[in-house]
């Protein structure tokens, strides 16, 4: 039965998805790469919100701004630290760059911290709900939809209005025209690797939000959904990385739905059928991308 | 203004140019003339910073840039219009300028720039907000151009412009690359309509399997070479006991 509690939560994950997509596709576009340590971006919120806990009293909003805050920095220590020297070898050295990045935080979180989940703060409105129409409606969700429209919409403006994000733009065209333009590859890659902390700190928030709790391998879910949206979606287009998330997220609402009782564990083959299906149909994705396929650091 | 030496580059095993020697004095426009393979593009691009050489000097207004990263090369004064243009198609043409103009911060000089440009290439002003992949091939091309002098190159070096577009487009190319140089632009062109090209630069250099054969003024070209075999990378092309005229 189709409610409108149950619209307004497949919008909620498809906004949560279409941020994740786009933080993946704005570093592949540039760089060809599917950084896997992005997961891990998810995880440092959430262990930064734990940690920042534990600490004097303050109010959740601050401890979230700052958590994302980390994550954009981890993202941009990632890029200066491990991928930067890197940038120059073959598309193998830098995939397996971001395995060990991966493997590495990881591990971190997993000695410095524990391998049992930690519980994190939340907002009490993750735990309200509005009555509408009827319908019981969490307050998480609707914050879900509302911080993804207004960073969506920033982005756009970013993107659109600003030198730099023409020149991101740009260089996810063409990023070797880019530079011959004048423009610093280190400038445009470190701006790419810190818009893409920034999206998966703020989905981290809601990630860790589903259970308030954070565990070492939390970032694997919402990494392994990112490169399905963004595969849906396209993999060079930042339209069809959102379009993409959108998708997934709805679709697999839908499927939650549509689904008897005894197959719902099967949900997730559901959706991988599916996602075969339009990839038959649309190899390139729904939107097709810049056909650039060079790497130059 | 712009001295390459001894210069080769390697794409793995293969030399693409072996020893390219050549100088460009300011406000000269020269040729850079060969067959399909001849090292031209390879040496453009070099220059320009998207490839390292092998070996050799590049200097450019007395500083060797050999090996710089584009950007670097761009913001000494070196621009590119590559073969294929490489126009960005999801940018629109105003935002294709604005990049081109990105080693040059001041707004107000780009909207000073871009009305100049827009003077120079007028059908650009009326697609300022179209796709630059929705342009036509010859809007492309000028697109190319206008992009790479927004940031007020010294050099411009201009890589097979007319390739692919029609007569009438061609003829409007040379119209221009006429125009840039009265306005004491400093070019090196790659082109394929050889004989167009000796018609309007100073000198031209022959470059066949990586290696400068000739260098000399467009009369010294054709009583040395036949031109219409130079694209035909015709062995019989008659350099014979003279040499290079270098």
């Amino acid at each position: 039965m189709i409610t409108l509690d149950f619209l307004v939560n497949a919008l909620s994950l498809g906004s949560t998805y279409a941020l994740l997509a786009l933080g993946m596709v704005i570093v592949y576009g540039i760089l060809n790469l599917v950084n896997f340590a992005y997961g891990e971006l998810i995880m440092i919120a959430g262990y930064s919100l734990f940690v920042l806990s534990l600490g004097p009293s303050l109010p959740w909003i601050v401890m979230a701004i700052l958590s994302v805050g980390v994550a954009v920095l981890t993202s941009y220590l990632t890029e200066r630290v491990a991928f930067r020297p890197v940038r120059q070898s073959s598309p193998t050295a830098m995939l397996i760059t971001s395995f060990a990045v991966s493997t590495l935080l990881q591990n971190a979180a997993l000695l410095i911290i524990s391998p049992r989940a930690r519980g994190v703060p939340l907002a009490r409105l993750f735990s309200e709900s509005l009555q509408v129409l009827g319908a019981t409606i969490p307050l998480r969700n609707l914050l879900a939809i509302g911080t993804s429209v207004v960073l969506l919409a920033l982005l756009v403006v970013l993107l659109r209005t600003t030198v730099l994000g023409i020149a991101l733009r740009a260089a996810s065209d063409n990023f070797r025209m880019t530079r011959m333009l004048g423009v610093p590859a280190n400038l445009v890659i470190s701006a790419a690797f810190a818009i893409s902390g920034l999206l998966a700190g703020v989905v981290g928030m809601f990630w860790v939000g589903r259970t308030a709790s954070v565990t070492p391998t939390i970032g694997a879910a919402p990494l392994l959904v990112a490169f399905v949206a963004t595969v849906i979606g396209g993999m060079r287009s930042l339209e069809g990385a959102v379009v993409g998330g959108y998708v997934y997220g709805i679709l697999f609402s839908f499927i939650g739905v549509l689904l008897p009782q005894g197959l719902l564990e099967f949900r997730e083959a559901f959706m991988f059928i599916i996602v075969i299906l339009i990839l038959l149909l649309r190899p390139e994705g729904l939107i097709r991308g810049a056909y650039s396929t060079r790497r130059i650091g | 203004m712009l001295t390459v030496k001894d210069l080769s580059v390697r794409y793995g095993a293969i030399s693409a140019i072996r020893g390219v020697s050549l100088s460009i004095r300011e406000g000269e426009l020269v040729a850079l003339l060969g067959a399909n393979g001849a090292g031209k593009t390879t040496t453009l691009t070099t220059i320009a910073g998207g490839q390292k050489p092998h070996q050799g000097a590049i200097e450019f207004l007395g500083e060797q840039i050999q090996g710089r990263p584009p950007e670097y090369i761009t913001r000494k004064g070196i621009a590119l219009v590559p073969e294929g243009r490489d126009i960005f198609p999801s940018l629109s043409v105003v935002e294709n300028m604005r990049l081109g103009a990105f080693v040059r911060r001041s707004r107000v000089e780009f909207q000073r720039d871009l009305a100049e440009m827009i003077e120079l290439f007028p059908i650009l002003g009326q697609r300022l907000r179209q796709a630059g992949g929705t342009l036509s091939g010859g809007e492309q091309q000028q697109l190319a151009i206008a992009r790479a002098l927004m940031c007020h190159p010294r050099l411009l070096m201009l890589d097979e412009p007319s390739l692919g577009l029609s007569p009438l487009l061609v003829d409007e190319i040379f119209a221009l690359i006429g125009r840039l140089r009265a306005r004491g632009v400093t070019i090196l062109l790659v082109e394929q309509n050889v004989d167009r090209s000796l018609d309007i630069v100073d000198r031209a250099y022959l470059l066949r399997t990586g290696r400068v054969e000739a260098e000399g003024t467009p009369d010294q070209i054709r009583a040395l070479v036949d031109v219409e075999g130079i694209y035909l990378g015709d062995r019989r092309t008659p350099l014979g006991d003279q040499g290079a005229l270098r």
